[in-house]
């Protein structure tokens, strides 16, 4: 079996399930590049450049992080804004949206101001978003979402995932805490500083 | 959970559609004397459902989670049905359960729930059409009675299988012709409400939906008897005006001319001694709190 790699879409109406490819997750202190395991750093850095060269980086806080129910959802809350603020400034066309909940609300759903994971590729059609991050999104949902992305937008996806990570994102990160969420900061406002963005 | 944990956090307050910002600020939860009246006042915990236009069993729905005693401490069980296309549009925990299992997944999550937290109120309320309650899960409602777990058990009876085309259910009355049932309905309506109390329901309720004050009382009454004694169900009549030929505004028309005397579903409540007793305990004080909340 050829080497699957999990790159950007458009893939195909319905691409398969990277794990049904032979991607397999990380474990704890790494993380995945399009299909490879590599060093969670490593990681950072790509996800840190994808951020930094976007033309619409945005973040897609779930409902794990966007309700106050325990202090870690509280405190990731407000790691993922310090990530925000980081990016904005850099960019004044970040976005972060929020996905409430998983209702199907098509059509009703305003792509503008919230995204839903039956039908993310509305809101990445609609503000042109080339890079987003999920963060806070039930593993169930997330893998449903990303994988409708990289079947049918050109968006690069990044995942934070508080459990094992997520093979049909392009980049993965397991094992999400606010501290793991301000490192991807720190990276972020490192390479910005370097001059190269 | 507490309501406590139905809050936004504060860094993405502003981004949050303006629906959940008020489900927050504006929701009954919470509110001890939460009823129907607040229908149409207060934010709901069911709004734009999808069910047809004028659809009894979406007032039926509408009246059951305004009067709800602890919405944030209840979870619903649903079935396959009118109703499942309902719950993901509301704002309270809620389970679909393989269709006829309704009974017996509560069971279970009754008990768990009294394991994990026992010492709060978590209230389990299933909901499900009379195929599922009569039909096909007529073993896991009766077991459920029989074994006296403390749950309450809403039957949304519209006479037939209405969301596959209008075959003939066990609630159905006999002799009705239905789209998918031609030669008429051959046997007697089963009498669910009956075999209730004989199974060991301790608040057995029979009505239309058409009185939003009676069916507040028995909502609350069914799940305050559910929390302490045992078992207790309601069957609520709520006609597909599809199935029947009705037209959109006239619904509660049709629930008013099925309750009047000797109707089928003539107002019938049956309450077991014990249950008496407590909501003797309960109702004294819920009648001095309501003085107080209005001499205030």
């Amino acid at each position: 079996m050829s080497k699957y790699s999990v790159l950007k879409g458009p893939e195909a109406f319905l691409p398969p399930a990277a794990a049904c490819e032979g991607v397999v997750l990380p474990d704890p202190g790494q993380g995945l590049i399009q299909g490879d395991i590599v060093q969670e750093t490593l990681a950072m850095e790509e996800a840190a450049r994808k951020f930094l060269s976007a033309k619409n980086p945005t973040l897609f806080p779930g409902p794990l992080v966007l309700w106050n129910w325990n202090e870690t959802a509280a405190r990731k809350a407000a790691a993922i804004k310090r990530l925000y603020d980081v990016l904005k400034s850099h960019n004044s066309n970040a976005l972060h949206i929020p996905m409430p909940d998983y209702r199907p609300k098509y059509p009703k759903i305003d792509p503008a101001i919230e995204i839903n994971p039956n039908h993310p590729n509305l809101t990445i059609w609609y503000n042109k978003i080339d890079v987003c991050m999920f963060v806070g999104v039930h593993c169930h949902m997330a893998n449903l979402s990303l994988k409708i992305i990289r079947g049918g937008t050109d968006c690069y996806t990044i995942a934070m995932c508080a459990q094992a990570g997520h093979e049909d994102a392009m980049i993965t990160f397991r094992d999400a805490t606010p501290e793991k969420i301000d490192i991807l900061t720190n990276t972020v406002e490192r390479l910005k500083a370097s001059g190269d963005y | 959970m507490s309501k406590e944990k139905i809050k936004i956090n504060q860094e993405f307050y502003d981004i949050m559609p303006l629906e959940y910002r008020e489900l927050v600020e504006e929701g009954t939860y919470g509110k001890e004397n939460r009823g129907w009246k607040d229908v149409g006042e207060s934010k709901e915990l069911i709004e734009e459902h999808s069910l047809c236009a004028g659809c009894p069993e979406s007032i039926a729905f509408r009246y059951v989670l305004a009067c709800l005693p602890a919405p944030e401490d209840t979870i619903m069980v649903g079935s396959t049905g009118c109703t499942s296309l309902v719950f993901p549009h509301v704002a309270v925990h809620n389970i679909h359960s393989l269709f006829g299992n309704q009974n017996a997944v509560a069971s279970g999550l009754k008990r768990a729930l009294s394991f994990r937290f026992p010492d709060k109120i978590k209230d389990v309320v299933v909901l499900a059409g009379d195929g599922a309650t009569v039909d096909i899960g007529l073993d896991m409602t009766l077991q459920s009675w029989f074994r006296q777990e403390k749950f309450t058990t809403i039957c949304f009876d519209n006479e037939l299988y209405a969301n596959t085309g209008g075959q003939s259910s066990g609630l159905m009355q006999k002799g009705f012709v239905a789209k998918m049932a031609p030669a008429g309905k051959k046997f007697d309506k089963v009498p669910l409400p009956e075999i209730a109390k004989s199974s060991g329901c301790h608040y057995v309720v029979k009505m239309t939906v058409s009185k939003p004050n009676r069916v507040e009382k028995a909502i609350r009454e069914a799940i305050l008897v559910a929390r302490e004694i045992g078992p207790t169900y309601i069957q609520l009549y709520t006609p597909c005006i599809l199935e029947i030929g009705k037209q959109m505004m006239e619904g509660l028309q049709e629930m008013r001319d099925s309750e009047g005397p000797n109707k089928r579903f003539e107002f019938e409540e049956y309450v077991s001694d014990e249950a008496r007793a407590y909501l003797d305990t309960v109702n004294p004080k819920k009648k001095k709190r309501k003085k107080a909340i209005v001499t205030k």
